[in-house]
């Protein structure tokens, strides 16, 4: 008939050859083989292969997907020929990869095409067996994708999360509790559960919510007042009990948190794109070590903790408000390059040996106190992150009282567009100047509470990729949106913190995270609703 | 009288002269402390200055990158700068071949050949990979909203980084010696060592083929008809897209002789080794006026020379100890400075403070 009942051979190939080139590029940059050490379910499957099967499914998800858009009611034969297709091609590059490997050494070139990555490729069998089994997984995991996708709405959901989350508790248990990954029949029974959970709820849920929506309004209140604050609070505040390795891991978190929603008030309400706000945590960490470490001798006093801190945060403060003033005329990537000037000028000058005497150039300060309370120091993970989670409350609180108020608005007005802002008779200067401020505040305060955690400070912990780290998590999160702030920091802090092996690896995954929530969801994971609706509208031409 | 004063300076006006006064005297004052100690001899103060214009050929070079792509999609392409070691970096594997194939044993005709072969691969390598950055992640954005591409090429230079450094190793890898540019040769009487006067010659030579590309051919017109005004270049029959191809294209070449360069001087590769010439490199941008082809070219040679004069000229007399560890400090320095007092840098347009 005509053209449009053929089958697309020409997309799908291209989705397959991509698919191919991505799980190629895993393989070649090192990331299998590191993963591989880690057991999903131990004997089965390992996260290196976890990595590389989920590749395939995304690639199968997407021909399938598009085969089906391609025209109204789609024959399910061509539903599972592109599956198996690109599933195919996907595992191809692989076995290519093996064959020119066993042939060629390639590593003189790749020093990541080992033969211990081959074999984790071949499942450990010979290179022919092996080969097929590869394929025939490929093809297989693509068919299956392509049935599945043909399944009922709540059916897919229950897959996907039956099948989610094994990976998800076999990683917590091995990193947080040193156990290995889910035993077969753990993996099983998540499965099972979670799978017939989601269905039930599916059924369910209005009954449910008809059920809640019919509750006596005192009981309703008290019940959705203990969903959202009691819960999450207890969690949060019994979290120490988990022990000092998941406490550290959420103090890392909390250190980023804090940097994060301090950032966040000045690129998300204020839009200005800072990229030396590491500067504010260096001076507000520096200025803790100065005041309070007995090595410092040119000073004729130390501080304790507490006293320390109020001079810690107006320091930063000051130093915002002076690294400020330069910028005040300056826009958008301009802004970006200059502040990235101060961050890298702050490092170079911590180094340096002219400020040695002072601050200790790259010996770095030691030996500075921890915070106390009457009795109770702060000398654990656990005491510590209650430091930091009093942080984060705070600035979490500040953040959300100022959004809305008059300074938030003038915020917001100023990021939109700052010539009808200043004609609408905001006080440009000293809008900007409150942001960098308010910003640094919170740094300096991460900063303070840092140096104390560690004891001991060095140039090196203020290295501009923090400034980028905070930066990519406050993006992917959702700028501008508390809640996303926090979900961000929670996944890209605290998910590389648990998967040691990925720590290499940890600036190319932000700088794809960056790229691809640029292109497919720039306001972030959980966007805040102005936002969003903006970044979904046609723009209008940015050319002048 | 008073009222009209504080009207015409507002209190930061002030606040920046007097910072940039104060700047100022501490230069002055810095370099007369030096000059007049006489801890340095003329021959050493000459060395630096030839040491910096072979720098500035390379930031000039590199600085060309920023200021095309500027000019037409008022962008910053932050990941220039690892565009400038993916050429150099993957030529380094061609230039281990044509050491183990004994091309770097003396002869100048082999190793002209080999460096020839070497120059061409790292330029390929480096423009594929801008090309295929701007076809990627630069133009599915070009109508978004000016920080987001900002923010993709910030993702896309650490990718690059990461990337080669995951499939290529992290050390440190030196590239074979270069015999017949070994030594110094005297020219007009002063002994200069041959690599510089090669680098220097190549980057002015580079320098001046682009110039009169940009004026004289069809393309570069269309370029600059574009850089002026998308929409109307547009009517009147340029292709827009092939444009930003070829200016991408053009950036990425210059960019990969300009690594090649840089190795030829400092004999190693290292997967971070774009950064920090790339952030030099579009300081050296703003100081010519970026969106300024001369400009660039003057920038470049400035902020080569006065990174290598200024540690020790103005520094050492202040007694500050190492100065030369403060040098890329200072580069930064200039590069504010110039943003608050002379935003439309040395040579061009004021465009700081111009809206997107």
């Amino acid at each position: 008939m005509n053209e449009k009942t053929r089958f697309n051979w020409i997309s799908t190939i291209r989705i397959g050859l991509l698919g191919g080139g991505v799980a190629l590029f895993l393989c070649m940059v090192g990331l299998i083989e590191a993963s591989h050490q880690r057991p999903i379910i131990p004997g089965l499957l390992s996260m290196g292969q976890t990595l590389l099967l989920l590749t395939l499914v995304l690639f199968a998800y997407l021909a399938v997907r598009q085969t089906k858009a391609s025209q109204e009611n789609t024959p399910r034969a061509w539903l599972i020929l592109s599956g198996t297709l690109v599933g195919l091609l996907t595992n191809a590059f692989l076995a290519a990869l093996v064959l020119i490997g066993g042939w060629i050494d390639l590593r003189a070139v790749f020093v990541n095409a080992s033969p211990a990555l081959y074999d984790i490729l071949t499942l450990g069998l010979s290179t022919g067996l092996g080969l097929i089994v590869l394929l025939l997984i490929g093809a297989a995991v693509g068919a299956a994708i392509s049935a599945a996708l043909s399944l009922a709405q709540s059916y897919q959901r229950a897959i996907l999360m039956g099948l989610g989350l094994i990976p998800l508790v076999a990683i917590l248990n091995s990193a947080l509790f040193a156990g290995r990954g889910v035993s077969i029949l753990g993996a099983i029974l998540i499965l099972v559960v979670t799978a017939a959970g989601s269905l039930l709820w599916d059924r369910y849920q209005d009954r449910v919510k008809v059920r809640i929506d019919a509750l006596p309004p005192r009981q309703h209140r008290s019940l959705e007042f203990g969903v959202r604050w009691i819960l999450p609070g207890a969690i949060v505040l019994l979290f120490p009990i988990l022990g000092s390795y998941p406490s550290e891991v959420m103090n890392e978190v909390g250190r980023f948190l804090l940097m994060g929603l301090g950032l966040n008030i000045v690129v998300g309400f204020a839009g200005l794109l800072d990229l030396g706000y590491v500067a504010f945590f260096a001076i507000g960490a520096y200025t803790m070590g100065v005041l309070t470490s007995p090595e410092i001798t040119w000073l004729p006093f130390h501080l304790t903790f507490w006293e320390a801190l109020p001079f810690a945060m107006v320091l930063s403060v000051l130093s915002g408000v002076i690294l400020g003033i330069p910028v005040l005329g300056m826009r958008g990537d301009y802004l970006a390059i200059v502040t990235l000037g101060f961050g890298e000028i702050i490092q170079r000058l911590a180094i340096s040996d002219w400020l040695k005497p002072y601050i200790g150039g790259s010996n770095g300060i030691t030996l500075i106190p921890k915070a106390a309370i009457g009795p109770i120091t702060f000398n654990t993970p656990q005491s510590i992150y209650y430091l930091f989670l009093a942080g984060c409350v705070l600035a979490a609180f500040i953040s959300q009282r100022v959004k809305f108020s008059r300074l938030g608005r003038a915020w917001m007005a100023v990021r939109e567009d700052e010539d009808v802002a200043e004609a609408m008779g905001i006080d440009l200067v000293r809008t900007k100047l409150m942001a960098f401020a308010t910003g640094a505040a919170f740094a300096g305060l991460s900063g303070a509470i840092f140096a104390s955690k560690l004891a001991s400070i060095y140039p090196h912990s203020f290295h501009l990729l923090i400034s980028i780290n905070v930066l990519c998590l406050i993006i992917v999160g959702g700028i501008g949106n508390i809640p996303g702030v926090i979900v961000g920091a929670l996944f890209l802090v605290g998910l590389p913190e648990i998967l040691r092996e990925f720590a290499e690896y940890r600036l190319l995954m932000y700088g794809a995270a960056l790229v691809m929530m640029m292109l497919l969801r720039p306001e972030g994971l959980l966007p805040e609703a102005r936002r969003r609706l903006e970044l979904h509208k046609a723009e209008p031409g940015v050319g002048e | 009288m008073l009222k009209r004063l504080t009207r015409r300076f507002s209190g930061t006006t002030i606040v920046m002269w007097l910072i940039g006064l104060a700047i100022l005297a501490i230069v002055v004052m810095g370099t007369i402390l030096t000059l007049s100690s006489g801890k340095y001899k003329a021959s050493e103060w000459l060395d630096l200055t030839i040491n910096g214009l072979a720098l500035g050929g390379i930031y000039a070079l590199i600085a060309l990158g920023y200021t095309l792509v500027y000019g037409i999609l008022r962008m910053i392409n932050f990941a220039h700068g690892d565009i400038f070691m993916a050429g150099p970096f993957a030529a380094y594997f061609v230039a281990v071949a044509f050491d183990n194939a004994n091309y770097f044993g003396g002869d100048a005709a082999l190793e002209v050949i080999a460096l020839t072969v070497i120059m061409i691969f790292a330029m390929v390598v480096s423009t594929v990979l801008a090309i295929l950055l701007e076809r990627i992640a630069y133009r599915p954005l070009r109508r978004a909203p000016r920080l987001i591409p900002l923010i993709t090429a910030i993702g896309a230079s650490f990718f690059l980084e990461y990337s080669f450094r995951g499939l290529f190793g992290s050390g440190v890898k030196s590239y074979p010696e270069v015999a017949f540019l070994q030594g110094k040769w005297i020219i007009f009487g002063i002994a200069i060592l041959k690599i510089r006067v090669v680098v220097i010659a190549a980057a002015i030579l580079m320098l001046l083929g682009l110039n009169t590309f940009v004026q004289r051919t069809k393309v570069g017109k269309a370029m600059q008809a574009v850089s002026e005004d998308k929409d109307t270049a547009a009517l009147m029959g340029i292709d827009v897209d092939r444009i930003i191809v070829i200016t991408f294209l053009v950036g990425g070449a210059l960019a990969g002789a300009a690594g090649v360069l840089y190795v030829l001087m400092f004999r190693q590769v290292t997967f971070i080794m774009g950064f920090m010439p790339g952030l030099k490199a579009f300081t050296a941008a703003v100081l010519g006026g970026i969106g300024n082809v001369v400009g660039a070219a003057i920038g470049g040679f400035f902020l080569g020379i006065a990174e290598s004069l200024f540690p020790n000229l103005v520094l050492d007399g202040l007694g500050i100890p190492a100065p030369y560890q403060l040098r890329d400090a200072l580069a930064f320095v200039l590069l504010v400075l110039v943003l608050i007092f002379r935003p439309t840098g040395i040579v061009g347009e004021r465009l700081a403070a111009k809206k997107a």
